[in-house]
């Protein structure tokens, strides 16, 4: 097998060189920057699709990924964005002042959530958060404001300058600008002081607290930044779908996002996004077996952990 | 009805929710204590076991009938069933993991995915429907005033205790519970010592995962139906059970149960609770707990740090 060691070699060497890859990724751009002058809708809507998981994806990677801590319950931060949207535009609020009110809401709740847990050991987090997203699940059936067991349903349509986002072309293009922001916040996010500040504790808390790190505070702003980017993707989930309901949010919502960030590779921008379109590709592909998807994506996920416990692309450690 | 008879009646319930939150707690604390792994589908075990003792309870019945022989023959098959399923989900999907000493958050996402196989398997085998457990089991029981205890319910009571004791027994009283106690202290010294870890810890697997399966049983027969997400709820409720009495304890998992049994149906009573809060209640009682006594009523407490 010499050769072909020989020729991975050669290939990683053509496409690691930064020249190449910041031309694949121009293309790539490109591509997908005029695909709606050719695709269908039925494309239209899975790469939109597609652009909201890579959003969620790359928000729960920051709590997964960068911070090493367990989060089972993100669909509960998507949920109270995606309410509150949908509750302030309902009072006649403008859709593009209710994003900074979703926002923190978000971080009121990650704060919430985070504050009294995330001294407590891994294992319990992970049932905690699962906790609280049911409860955010129940609490969103049970209260009149949310609309209850129906959910909230006729959310408007926004306006961008004049113009309103009403046709799949239009929610491509707001979800696209939305997944490059995420991306640029993620990126500069991990080079930055708390990115760092991040990976130490993850690795070794001890050792970073004695460097002078405050391990909580630093994990608090993990969920607050996660959560935001939660609430996000669900203010923009609200005024596309127009109608959300509690269902939409139960466990199994957070089992595919967080099953997205892993299976790209946890840490790691482009595993995430791997991960997401992956994600919403794979069901898509696999229509005809129905319900049976979720089964394989239960007997996948315990292969992919069992044989690379690190991901499909994990972060490389320097 | 009296206050007096609402507590007696609301007593009963709560010894029986209870029982069956006993039972699939023990799973997740022996398997936690063993290894310190949350095997997260420890609830979806439980629903398999209901589902495979509603499946022997049909091929039996029609030879035992559906009355307390047949649903005892169904629950010792289901309970062996299920206990080996448990020891083949330890096998492929944990002891793989184990061996190469991988990171807590990837054991703990292959449970998340052995939950999601189990769960989903289940809703495609019976396409999400609700089963009928039906057994031929009366209201007949001990008439106190207004409040009327069945034979059933006490025969469940008493099977959860008998089945505890017996758990008890092995635990202190047998090698293989010592080796399990073993092991739980120190892996490394137990395989210095002839123990055979591998061995133990799936034994452990067959015990917890068989205590669910019977929980399952009993629940089926009791509620009367049983369906493919029933496990989800009881295993999150267990596992805070597990913590109220101390995780990796197991008199803490027995005593955990009863209290969370005990309090659920208590804050069904309450005002502003109601039956649509009271998993909102419990999930407040575990996270209270969580903040202000993480080691639980009966567990030791550890310096560790993840």
């Amino acid at each position: 097998m010499g050769n072909s060691v020989g020729l991975i070699d050669r290939l990683k060497e053509n496409l690691g060189g930064k020249k190449t890859r910041g031309a694949a990724l121009a293309v790539l751009f490109a591509v997908v920057a005029i695909l709606p002058l050719f695709a269908n809708n039925y494309i239209e809507e899975v790469m939109t699709n597609t652009f909201f998981y890579i959003v969620l994806a790359l928000g729960l990677n920051i709590v997964i990924g960068y911070a090493g801590l367990v989060d089972l319950g993100y669909a509960a931060f998507f949920a109270v964005g995606a309410y509150t949207t949908g509750i302030f535009m309902k009072m006649g609020v403008d859709f593009w002042f209710t994003i900074p009110i979703s926002i923190v809401f978000c971080i009121i709740a990650g704060i919430i959530i985070g504050g009294p847990t995330l001294r407590l050991r891994s294992d319990y987090l992970a049932i905690v958060t699962l906790g609280f997203g049911e409860i955010t699940r129940i609490v969103a059936r049970n209260l009149k404001i949310t609309g209850g067991a129906s959910g909230l349903v006729g959310i408007e349509r926004p306006t961008i300058f004049g113009h309103k986002l009403y046709q799949i072309t239009d929610f491509y293009y707001t979800f696209f600008v939305l997944v490059i922001l995420a991306i640029i916040i993620a990126m500069r996010l991990h080079n930055s002081r708390l990115g760092r500040a991040w990976q130490y504790i993850r690795e070794d808390e001890d050792a970073a607290e004695a460097m002078g790190i405050d391990p909580v505070k630093t994990k608090l702003y993990a969920y607050m930044i996660g959560a935001a980017f939660g609430g996000v993707a669900g203010a923009f989930f609200a005024v596309k779908m127009t109608a959300i309901s509690p269902e939409t949010f139960a466990f199994t919502q957070s089992a595919m996002i967080l099953l997205a960030v892993i299976l790209g590779g946890m840490g790691k921008i482009p595993g995430a996004i791997l991960g997401a379109v992956f994600l919403v590709f794979f069901p898509e592909i696999f229509r005809e077996i129905g319900q049976m998807r979720m089964l394989v994506f239960g007997i996948l996920l315990v292969i992919i952990m069992v044989f690379r416990p690190q991901g499909l692309w994990p972060q490389r450690k320097s | 009805m009296s206050l007096f008879y609402i507590v007696i009646q609301q007593l009963v319930n709560g010894l029986i929710l209870g029982s069956f939150y006993s039972l699939v707690a023990l799973g997740y604390s022996m398997v936690y204590g063993i290894i310190k792994l949350l095997n997260f589908a420890h609830g979806d075990i439980y629903m398999v076991g209901a589902f495979v003792g509603f499946g022997a309870l049909g091929i039996f019945g029609s030879i035992l009938g559906v009355g307390w022989l047949g649903i005892t023959v169904a629950l010792l098959i289901s309970m062996f069933l299920v206990g080996l399923l448990g020891m083949l989900v330890h096998r492929i999907a944990y002891q793989p993991l184990l061996n190469k000493r991988a990171p807590r958050m990837s054991l703990l996402i292959t449970a998340v995915g052995v939950s999601f196989t189990l769960f989903n398997g289940v809703m495609v085998m019976t396409n999400g429907e609700y089963k009928a457990f039906s057994t031929s089991l009366g209201y007949e029981g001990i008439s106190l005033g207004p409040v009327n205890i069945t034979y059933t319910q006490i025969i469940m009571v008493v099977s959860t205790a008998i089945l505890m004791l017996v758990l008890y027994w092995f635990i202190n009283r047998t090698m293989y519970g010592k080796a399990m106690r073993a092991i739980a202290l120190d892996q490394d010294a137990c395989r210095l010592m002839g123990i055979n870890v591998t061995k133990t810890i799936s034994l452990t697997f067959f015990v917890g995962s068989a205590l669910a399966a019977a929980a399952g049983v009993m629940a089926g027969v009791y509620y009367g139906s049983i369906h493919f997400y029933m496990g989800f709820i009881i295993g999150l409720k267990a596992f805070t059970a597990a913590v109220i009495g101390g995780i990796g304890s197991i008199p803490g998992a027995m005593l955990g149960g009863l209290i969370l049994g005990l309090l659920e149906t208590a804050g069904t009573q309450l005002p502003f609770v109601g039956s649509a809060w009271k998993d909102v209640f419990t999930f407040g009682i575990l996270i209270l707990l969580l903040v202000s006594k993480p080691t639980g009523i009966l567990g030791k407490s550890e310096i560790e740090r993840m």
